[in-house]
């Protein structure tokens, strides 16, 4: 058992700290969740492209480094530690790009994956309907086949990146949910912009459009942008959201750099006789260090042929809780007046840090997941 | 990099996890309240021949070590099967020992620590900074005090002389005792005994955290067993999302806590270690609330072996650190503040 990474893998890392240094913008850029933004985060995606840093893990031919579990990890410390901007092409990076390797056709990786890695194809996710949220399942947007193609009706909302992104991928019922709804689903792609699609905007609790509903009306979708076999769909959308709620969603760099940000703050503006202030701000340093840990040991479970599978509802349900507590301890550092003004940095971290406990899966849905299948306890009604 | 144990590494924990289920530990520990220590005692010879404590000396003195990751994946085996006796204090009193050598301490040292490491004899301990009370120092050959000017103390005998009474705990099977002041033989004193006692107090902080580990997932593995068991409202309580969600927070805080007591074992950080005892107390000691709510009333009660881990859990939470002096530590010497720390 060790902790250390291997010669070539701090090369690696001395390389991605070197890139970042040149080439992280020395202003923070405008937040992506504006149409301004949103255009500036693209070139950034274009720049980390253009330097081999947008998509580390995948093969070389489609963009990549063919990083390993190990280098894509240290890559994501020196990135939020750089204080590199978000990115905007997470959804398509982290979660249909590790479905398209599994499930998608060779002649759909080339197609799709190289315009992800560069920006080009800003992806948005259509899963969640009015009526079905943690019941996913129960969905009821539907593709009906036509001569070569199908063509998509009915709603999707809490589209996450929708108003500004350029596609979409989601489920869509092909056969009748009956008892079974978890049958008859088909994973698919759809251009935003085509006909028939209507997006229209949501204000967050952040004030920003962030997310969006998705109208849609006979969208044409041809056979080609199918992923995996039509009816299959539940089975090829949870291999993603495993490794959404896993180790693709939130790398433990994101937190290590937060945890710092926030032990740097309580030395500036802590007072030292604040014990239960400085407490918060221990836990805060012990928690990111615990994640860090967990996953670095999750990581050696993979590299060994093993597969996140339930443990990755314990990863979320951590995280998320986290980054809610780590930013509540910046707010009370900060203090009360100076916490209100919303325009500051901890104050944007805490109103996005509130979602964390909802999307990826309710931590509910997470806790029912741990405890059937890690704990062994029986199915009950939800 | 490969943050798992080894192969060996498991293989010594299973040993010892094997060794103390086929005892009757539950047996030991409820003997051990009452003041009969010869069936604790018995399973603890058992235990120190299976080399427990060898991870703890190295080969001059008939250890195998300092083995810190081994001693700790042994000792949440301990934990688990609620084993009583100072075996924390022991191994960390061997540690002090040890790292005499070449000093004024030396000799005590080649006396004592072979007793310990494969002798089969056990110590209390009384360290600066740790708790005022020597653990089991009534049922123990050795105990041994270092005060805060450096000054080692070793007590010996059947029993150790120096015992002015012995208090009890909210674990019964966990006999304080209060020391007679002075007594004893002296043989090292200073700064080189300071810095050994530093290190040892880390070990025993270290090891009482894997401790934990063992005792919240000992409670944890019997309260999701009596969940799948129990039937109300005509279904198993563990179907109700009331219950599963409490037991799904009891195993999360345990798995985050795991890592962290690695890590501590990897480095032998000071506040690496805080932090793993914070975490691993904290876990263990939710477990063991989590256990008695979901248990009910037969969980309030002195004859169901649960109570055997139930009680331990808080004392254990504080032995060797308690929450607020392992935050403090970690707040003020916290290793891993090297990323962005100029940001805002």
């Amino acid at each position: 058992m060790d902790l250390t990474h291997p010669p070539e893998v701090e090369a690696f890392r001395a390389e991605a700290r070197d890139w970042l240094a040149r080439n992280v913008p020395a202003a923070p850029l405008p937040s992506l969740e504006t149409a301004e933004g949103f255009a500036a985060h693209r070139e950034w995606e274009a720049l980390l492209y253009a330097g081999g840093w947008s998509a580390v893990s995948w093969p070389r031919e489609y963009g990549g480094r063919g990083a390993d579990l190990e280098r894509w990890l240290v890559f994501e410390e020196e990135y939020w530690a750089a204080g590199a901007p978000a990115r905007v092409s997470q959804n398509g990076i982290g979660l249909l790009a590790p479905t398209l390797f599994d499930h998608g056709t060779p002649e759909q990786r080339e197609r799709l994956l190289p315009p992800m890695a560069r920006g080009e194809q800003v992806w948005a996710q259509a899963w969640s309907e009015p009526e079905a949220g943690s019941d996913l399942a129960s969905l009821r947007a539907r593709a009906e086949r036509t001569a070569d193609g199908w063509l998509l009706y009915g709603q999707k909302t809490w589209s996450s990146r929708a108003a500004f992104a350029d596609r979409a991928f989601g489920l869509f019922r092909t056969g009748p949910a009956a008892d079974r709804p978890h049958q008859g689903l088909t994973y698919l792609v759809f251009d935003l912009r085509a006909p028939g699609v209507d997006v229209r905007p949501i204000g967050r609790l952040d004030g920003k459009p962030a997310f969006a509903e998705l109208f849609l009306d006979g969208v044409f979708v041809p056979d080609r942008d199918v992923i995996g076999e039509p009816g299959q769909g539940w089975r090829i959308a949870m291999s993603a959201t495993g490794s959404e709620r896993g180790l693709t969603l939130r790398p433990p760099g994101r937190f290590l750099a937060a945890a710092d940000r926030l032990y740097a703050l309580w030395r500036s503006a802590g007072d030292p006789a604040d014990t239960a202030l400085r407490d918060r701000v221990a836990d805060a340093l012990v928690g990111a260090r615990a994640y860090e840990l967990f996953t670095w040991a999750a990581a050696a479970r993979i590299a060994e042929g093993g597969r996140t599978g339930a443990e990755s509802s314990l990863n979320k349900v951590f995280w998320s809780q986290y980054d809610l507590a780590l930013h509540e301890t910046a707010l009370d550092l900060l203090g009360g007046a100076e916490a209100e003004l919303v325009d500051g940095e901890w104050a944007q971290g805490w109103l996005f840090s509130l979602a964390g406990p909802i999307y990826a899966g309710t931590n509910e849905i997470q806790r029912d997941i741990i405890a059937e299948r890690l704990l062994g306890l029986p199915k009950g009604r939800r | 990099m490969r943050f798992l144990p080894t192969e060996e590494q498991t293989d010594f924990a299973r040993a010892v996890r094997a060794l103390l289920a086929a005892a009757d530990v539950p047996a030991a520990v409820r003997a051990w309240a009452a003041g009969d220590f010869a069936p604790g005692r018995a399973v603890w010879k058992r235990l120190a021949a299976a080399g427990l404590f060898a991870p703890a000396a190295p080969e001059a003195y008939g250890g195998a070590g300092p083995l810190p990751v081994e001693l700790a994946a042994a000792m949440v085996e301990v934990g688990r099967a609620g084993m009583p006796g100072p075996v924390v204090e022991t191994a960390a009193a061997a540690v002090l020992l040890s790292r005499l050598e070449g000093g004024p301490g030396a000799e005590a040292a080649a006396r004592f620590v072979p007793r310990l490491v494969a002798g089969g004899e056990a110590a209390s301990l009384l360290l600066p900074g740790g708790g005022p009370y020597a653990l089991d120092a009534d049922a123990a050959e050795h105990c041994f005090t270092v005060d805060a000017a450096g000054r080692l103390r070793a007590y010996g005998g059947p029993r150790p002389v120096g015992v002015a009474a012995v208090l009890r705990s909210a674990d019964p099977a966990r006999r304080p005792a209060r020391l007679a002041p002075g007594g004893g033989e002296v043989p090292a004193a200073g700064p080189a005994v300071l810095a050994a006692a530093r290190t040892a107090g880390d070990w025993a902080r270290l090891l009482t955290a894997a401790q934990c580990l063992g005792v919240g997932e000992a409670l944890l593995e019997r309260t999701a067993r009596y969940a799948r068991q129990r039937t109300q409202f005509g279904m198993p309580i563990g179907a109700f999302q009331a219950v599963k969600h409490r037991l799904a927070d009891t195993l999360l805080a345990l798995e985050f806590a795991r890592p962290l007591v690695w890590a501590a074992a990897l480095s032998l950080d000071a506040a690496e270690v805080a932090a793993a005892k914070l975490a691993a107390g904290g876990a263990a000691y939710g477990a063991a609330l989590t256990a008695l709510q979901v248990h009910g009333a037969i969980g309030y009660t002195e004859e169901s072996d649960l109570s055997l881990w139930l009680r331990k859990a808080r004392p254990l939470r504080d032995a060797w650190g308690t929450p607020a002096q392992c935050r403090a530590v970690v707040a003020r010497s916290w290793p891993h503040a090297r990323r962005g720390t100029a940001a805002p």
